[in-house]
């Protein structure tokens, strides 16, 4: 299936190593969770970028204490109606910091495109191909969002305060948003 | 009102521009029917028995003329000259065409009319008391935090793929005319020991095949940590309910599962990691959403002016309808009045577009333009200055709204039934039509006082018949219609669920039944205003059910 990187179909250079083959030198690894738990270690002495697929039904305070050294966290809507994965992904953009790319695998659809990219993935593994030419329109869809999300749009409650110049008495609604504004906007994954 | 502003506008013009694009892909094949199924449905959108079905949100249950003239406009232009009030203060229209839903939604949104909210599995159309503001006895406008819960939750990124839907209702009044105790969360917003005003959380209410009355888990949230403290329940449910089973994946089964204690302590240590970041709520953004809540410039007036004490006197008509439609109002000389869609034969909530059009004029008249629905599937127009109640009075009865049966045996909740909706099992209006028949006259309804008749055409609950006065669903026996019925169900701050009286009925039998049980309250009740549910209370099922089972 086609990746989206910023609105631009890229290749994959990851390889999935399912069994408990070694992973191949020198090239960069998705590992299924259970694995990597169980040996991590090990794979994180790996020579080329390590990243793990996370099932939807852990919890991902698990694999908070790898973050910083994983360039991926592949997360899976099995269909699209399951949306568990969306509250992993904010957990791990807002709350465990996690900076490298965040994958969304399964039943990726057009009308999902917005809900995911403001849930804090970067990188969509696009279930249609007819999908693709999609995402600028879909990203353009909407220019108001009530909510703050991770991924730094502002929320139309902080844009009405400044278009009124009530004074903001709270800091900016995310710290992390500008960051995240700017790994969306064109950062290359490790 | 709460008056839209160039961000509620711009957005539900945007929606509209991309559910035009859904329908087109649609039409022409490029989504299959499942794969548009859940993008219609998160706006409003139903396959229904016969035609597809359009919900749109009324938030809070507060409209204005224009607003109400908008539904009559859609309900002429593209129904069949009517809609139908929920008990959820939407309004459904029953007959659109697909092709025509995208022009539908563009008119209604020129009136900032919507369907977002209104189906799929996010947090639903955001409820509260209907009277909400002008309520003697609220401590405030619970609209406000209803806006505040909305705005956050609308097409929320995390929050639009739920294991099932959400419903969230809001009071602040001491009778709970919202009933939060039967929602996925109900708040309650109080005065605590101190004087400050907070909520109460109340989580896992809900009816359908698993009824529950919702747990409080916690006693006291200042308001500045409401959305966080929502943020919170429904990051737990979004990722530990279950989605295996369509019946099992409501809040309040895994509230029932793991406990509330261990619900609310997961819940608390969610809550523990987001409750001082931006969710936190700047009292500059909660004044700038209470600021666009516009509230009339009353006159002063004194309350009971002469001419309403005079025709009181000399109509009985006017004097029943006052008594049971019109509610003391917080500003002196004035007061609530509430439109009965109950009318004798008629389905409950259903409302004409000439109706629609007739009742926008007279709320522009007599109640500053503002009218309200509420869950029991009437109106209301909750400004209207006391001495002007005569002249209102007659012309609601000219346009059919004043049946003076409000909160009476007669006042019936259902749901659309085997008439309509693809899930029932049976039909729910005929019911409501035959009863209102039973129970035409009025003085008799008068002297049952307070009851409230609820009816389901399936065990999911639209029509609430768990909590019903006397609650009656539909079933189906071997391709025939049957009828369970159980009393004592109440839905407000003393919610319960009622008590089974026997084997169902069949559909011939359902009228009688119920006269039955009625004729027995008469009989049993130890004084004249002992109510319905305070005898069954008192004495339990038992009689009731001797006396129709020895009967029927």
């Amino acid at each position: 299936m086609p990746l989206i990187k910023n609105g631009r179909v890229v290749a994959d250079r990851y390889v999935h190593v399912l069994d408990d083959a070694p992973p191949p030198d020198g090239i960069p690894v998705i590992i299924p969770a259970a694995r990597f738990l169980a040996d991590a270690a090990e794979i994180l002495h790996h020579d080329a970028s390590v990243g793990v697929a996370w099932p939807n039904d852990r919890r991902v305070a698990e694999l908070a204490p790898y973050l910083d050294r994983l360039a991926l966290v592949a997360l899976v809507f099995p269909t699209f109606k399951d949306g568990r994965a969306y509250s992993q992904a904010r957990l791990l953009r807002e709350r465990y910091g996690f900076r490298g790319e965040l994958r969304a695998t399964g039943q990726i659809l057009r009308d999902q495109f917005m809900f995911l990219v403001r849930a804090g993935f970067d990188v969509l593994d696009v279930a249609k191909p007819g999908d693709v030419d999609a995402f600028p329109s879909a990203l353009k869809r909407y220019t108001v969002f009530y909510q703050a999300a991770g991924e730094g749009r502002t929320s139309a409650a902080r844009l009405r305060l400044a278009r009124s110049s009530v004074p903001i008495t709270r800091g900016p609604e995310f710290a992390t948003s500008s960051e995240l504004g700017a790994s969306l906007a064109g950062r290359v994954s490790r | 009102m709460y008056i839209y502003d160039e961000f509620d506008r711009t957005l539900v013009a945007e929606r509209v521009a991309e559910f035009r694009d859904q329908v087109g892909r649609r039409i022409s094949g490029e989504l299959t029917e499942d794969e548009f199924k859940p993008l219609r449905l998160m706006n409003g959108v139903y396959l229904q028995l016969h035609a597809y079905m359009l919900r749109i949100a009324i938030p809070y249950g507060t409209l204005s003329s224009r607003q109400l003239r908008m539904l009559a406009h859609v309900g002429r232009r593209y129904d069949r000259n009517y809609g139908h009030f929920t008990t959820r203060q939407n309004i459904q229209f029953n007959w659109i065409k697909l092709e025509d839903l995208p022009d539908a939604m563009a008119d209604l949104a020129s009136a900032g009319l919507h369907g977002m909210q209104t189906s799929g599995n996010c947090v639903r159309n955001i409820t509260t008391d209907q009277w909400s503001g002008v309520a003697p006895d609220e401590i405030e406008d619970a609209r406000i935090w209803a806006e505040l819960l909305r705005q956050h939750t609308t097409l929320h990124p995390e929050f639009s793929f739920l294991p099932r839907k959400f419903k969230i209702a809001v009071t602040a009044a001491a009778q709970d005319r919202a009933a939060v105790k039967v929602h996925d969360i109900g708040l309650r917003l109080h005065r605590n020991g101190a004087g400050e005003t907070g909520f109460e959380v109340l989580v896992g209410g809900g009816l359908g095949r698993t009824p529950f009355i919702a747990k409080s888990i916690r006693p006291f949230l200042p308001k500045r940590d409401v959305l966080s403290y929502v943020e919170a329940i429904l990051r737990v449910y979004n990722q530990f309910a279950r989605r295996d089973n369509l019946y099992k994946s409501r809040i309040k089964i895994l509230v029932h599962d793991l406990g509330a204690e261990a619900f609310a302590r997961e819940v608390e240590a969610e809550w523990q990691h987001i409750k001082d970041g931006p969710l936190a709520l700047d009292p500059a953004v909660v004044a700038e959403i209470a600021a666009r809540f516009r509230y009339p410039e009353y006159a002063r007036l004194d309350d009971d002016p002469p001419e309403l004490t005079q025709l009181r006197k000399a109509d009985r008509r006017f004097d029943a309808w006052l008594c049971n439609a019109v509610t003391n109002h917080k500003v002196p000389g004035y007061a609530i009045v509430t439109l009965s869609l109950k009318p004798e034969g008629g389905a409950p909530g259903d409302a004409t577009s000439d109706q629609m059009d007739a009742i926008a004029d007279l709320a522009d008249r007599y109640s500053f333009g503002e009218i309200r629905v509420g869950h029991d599937q009437n109106l209301a127009f909750p400004h209207v200055a006391q001495r002007d109640l005569p002249e209102l009075w007659r012309a609601l009865d000219a346009v059919g709204v004043a049946t003076p049966n409000v909160g009476l045996v007669s006042d019936i909740i259902a749901c659309p039934g085997l008439d309509y909706c693809s899930l029932a099992n049976a039909r729910a209006i005929p019911v409501a039509q035959e009863l209102t028949r039973r129970f035409r006259d009025l003085d008799l309804a008068r002297d049952l006082g307070r009851l409230h008749i609820n009816i389901s055409g399936c065990i999911n609950a639209c029509g609430h018949h768990h909590v019903g006065h006397i609650g009656i669903l539909g079933v189906e026996k071997n391709g025939e219609e049957f009828y369970q019925i159980t009393l004592a169900g109440r839905a407000d701050e003393r919610a319960e669920l009622g008590t089974l009286l026997g084997p169902a009925v069949p559909y011939a039998k359902v009228a009688d039944v119920v006269e039955e049980v009625v004729a027995a309250y008469v009989e049993l009740r130890e004084r004249p205003n002992e109510t319905f549910i305070e005898t069954v209370k008192r004495i339990g099922v038992e009689p009731f059910k001797e006396r129709v089972y020895a009967t029927h």
